[in-house]
């Protein structure tokens, strides 16, 4: 009884945005897609944008996002949500444009729509979740998948001779004068997810100075794929994707960040062999 | 630009439609025979006069989603293509016809199949009104014959596409893309203002207000029952286009005995052929079919009763025919006649084929 008597307005310190639908999410516990609907979320009714936003959904475990988002929302074929946003955008200039995409939709069978529509400099926000694993189909090996990483279609670990090399699509991205901004994020730690919630604001800010696309790729847990509790994908992320995939801004404002060498963007790869 | 007769090339009549239309978006890439579409739009630079937003895609794949996405914020927005673009674009029109989005496509044909040849043809029946892409749907499929219906069929595919929600396919070919004919152009429609495509497009993704809920565009239906209610819904829509919206031309058929089934190309060549033959003392006809999907089968069924036998003739193998032979329910003797890979028959043998198979 105790605890009832306090939920009161007055002691409300943190509640669900209103741009959240009530609708209860299908995500697995742990996993990291509903963090980051709620960050998009908070940064849309924050920006007060809700009645001017337009979200894009990918075939992918998140291909039910719009009914969490409140907001105006299409669903895409796999992997072609940058070319509808891009008409969207083109269409209704006027409107905050953002797709959200897994890394099997974003960077393998949707490889020219993303590179194309960072190529023209479309002015919309790509949030991009890297789990490093095709979650929905049921763990199969993503483009984005670690050497050594065990996925159903790579059982004994993915190998290089047979399936080449983790794609950092980001990092190529953020090569192309096209994009503005390019970061990567995590949301697996309260403090990650302060920065990754920074850099989505930053991202749909940048829509209203129309100087190119923004990209936030944010890595991500998928504990069902990966076959873990939450608490030790946490921790395998931190050990085997981040020396892979490290956190951080690549480019902003449309100019690389000082600590971004040419070896950072193409040579240094760890080739990790990761045992799980 | 007021009404005017200007001579012109189809594909230069699509693209000068689509402005005048008050068409708000064109998204495609290049493939012969209808380049000329997005060449005719980039020249006239509609965004300086309508605001319509024209833009070289990467791939069909991109134009067709291109289309999706700015379809499904209520907007006029159209593509064209030919054939093996037409084919990479059948996701794309899966998933409209499955979100019921309301737009353009034109499909230039030419031979096939594969990379095939760059003249034109008639061989994509089948994936035009059989449903190229996967799942049970229809798009309205209309033909034109000539570069005057290439233009105004433009207008007649925004009415019907808005009306039933449904994309619309211009059935054209590399012959009808490529010649040049007088066409009378018409009064600019302005394109839609804010207001009016709220109108228009209640469902679309314009930008949730607080007094909407928020307006989904999705074909995904995990749950089997609601699918199947979907379904007969998206069937039912389908029987009103068979009901009201049939569209065709019958030519001398009133004292046929003979008749011939075309559209498109083929059709024009057969008013050729049915001169020649009524010279020779033929009683011959010409059913021009004008929509492909719905189909004019009681029109077929009727005519089926009055004549003695039909000669399909179509630039393929034989596809059109299936539909003509189960409107006639076989119950008169009906023969294809068809050259392929970019070959165009001539009116004296298409003649020939109708004393040879259907007169004897
Ligand atoms: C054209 C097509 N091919 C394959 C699929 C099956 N499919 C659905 S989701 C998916 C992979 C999604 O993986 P990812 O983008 O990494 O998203 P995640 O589920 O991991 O968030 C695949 C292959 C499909 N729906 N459509
Ligand atoms: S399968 Fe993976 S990505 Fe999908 S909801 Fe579960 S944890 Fe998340
Ligand atoms: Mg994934």
């Amino acid at each position: 009884m105790a605890n009832l008597d306090i939920v009161k307005p007055e002691n409300l310190v943190y509640t669900k945005t209103k741009v959240l639908t009530d609708n209860v999410m299908h995500y697995c516990p742990g996993c990291g897609h509903g963090t980051a609907h709620r960050i998009i979320a908070e940064v849309i009714d924050e920006m007060g944008i809700q009645d001017k936003t337009i979200g894009v959904s990918p075939v992918g475990c998140s291909v039910l996002a719009y009914n969490y988002f409140d907001v105006d929302f299409q669903e895409a074929a796999h992997g072609r949500a940058p070319a509808v946003a891009t008409a969207i955008k083109r269409l209704n200039p006027d409107c905050f444009v953002f797709t959200y995409q897994g890394d099997g939709d974003l960077a393998a069978i949707g490889t020219a729509e993303t590179i194309h529509a960072a190529n023209r400099g479309e002015n919309i926000t790509m949030v991009f979740i890297n789990n490093g694993i095709y979650g929905m189909t049921g763990g199969q090996m993503a483009p984005t998948t670690l050497v050594g990483m065990k996925s159903a279609t790579t059982p004994y670990g993915r190998r290089v001779d047979l399936n080449g090399y983790p794609l950092r699509i980001t990092e190529l991205l953020a090569t192309l004068p096209g994009t503005y901004y390019v970061t990567r994020q995590s949301v697996h730690t309260p403090a990650n997810v302060r920065k990754a919630k920074a850099a989505i604001r930053k991202a749909f800010e940048n829509q209203k100075l129309q100087k190119g696309l923004s990209f936030v790729e944010i890595c991500s847990s998928c504990n069902s794929g990966w076959k873990m509790t939450p608490v030790q994908a946490n921790k395998w992320m931190e050990e085997n994707m981040f020396p892979n995939y490290p956190l951080g801004d690549i480019k902003v404002d449309g100019k690389l960040c000082e600590n971004i060498t040419a070896d950072r963007l193409v040579l240094d790869h760890p080739l990790t062999v990761v045992n799980k | 630009m007021a009404k005017e007769l200007k001579l012109m090339k189809g594909n230069e009549a699509i693209a000068r439609a689509m402005i005048a239309s008050g068409t708000d978006g064109y998204f495609g890439y290049p493939i012969t025979p209808q380049s000329e579409v997005m060449e005719t739009l980039m020249a006239e630079k509609p965004w300086e006069t309508t605001g319509m937003v024209v833009l070289q895609a990467e791939s069909e794949l991109a134009s067709i989603n291109m289309v999706y996405g700015g379809a499904a914020t209520g907007k006029k927005v159209a593509t064209s293509s030919s054939s093996p673009g037409i084919s990479l674009m059948q996701e794309g029109l899966t998933y409209l016809a499955g979100a019921e989005i309301p737009c353009v496509i034109m499909n230039a044909m030419r031979g096939g199949p594969g990379l095939g040849t760059i003249q034109p043809a008639q061989s994509d029946y089948f994936q035009s009104v059989k449903g190229g892409g996967h799942g049970d749907y229809q798009l309205y499929t209309i033909a034109p014959s000539s570069v005057q219906e290439m233009y105004d069929f433009v207008f007649d595919a925004w009415d019907i596409a808005f009306k039933y929600r449904n994309p619309v396919l211009i059935l054209t070919d590399g012959a009808i893309g490529q010649c040049m004919e007088k066409c009378y152009t018409r009064d600019f429609i302005p394109r839609w203002t804010e207001e009016e495509r709220r109108q228009h497009a209640p469902w679309g993704t314009w930008g949730k207000p607080a007094n909407r809920s928020h307006n989904i565009i999705t074909s995904l239906e995990l749950e089997s029952s609601r699918q199947e209610v979907f379904n007969q819904k998206l069937q039912a829509k389908y029987r009103e286009m068979e009901e009201k919206e049939v569209r065709f031309e019958a030519l001398n058929c009133e004292d046929a005995d003979y008749i011939f089934v075309a559209y498109g190309t083929s059709a024009r060549i057969c008013m050729k052929s049915m001169e020649l033959a009524r010279a020779k003392g033929l009683k011959v006809g010409l059913l021009r079919l004008i929509t492909l999907y719905p189909f004019p089968k009681k029109q077929i069924a009727e005519l089926a009763k009055k004549v003695k036998g039909m000669l399909c003739v179509e630039m393929s193998a034989g596809q059109m025919i299936e539909d003509v032979k189960l409107a006639a329910n076989c119950s008169i003797p009906i023969e294809h006649y068809g050259r392929f890979g970019g070959i165009i028959p001539s009116p004296e043998e298409v003649l020939e084929a109708m004393e040879k198979e259907i007169v004897k």
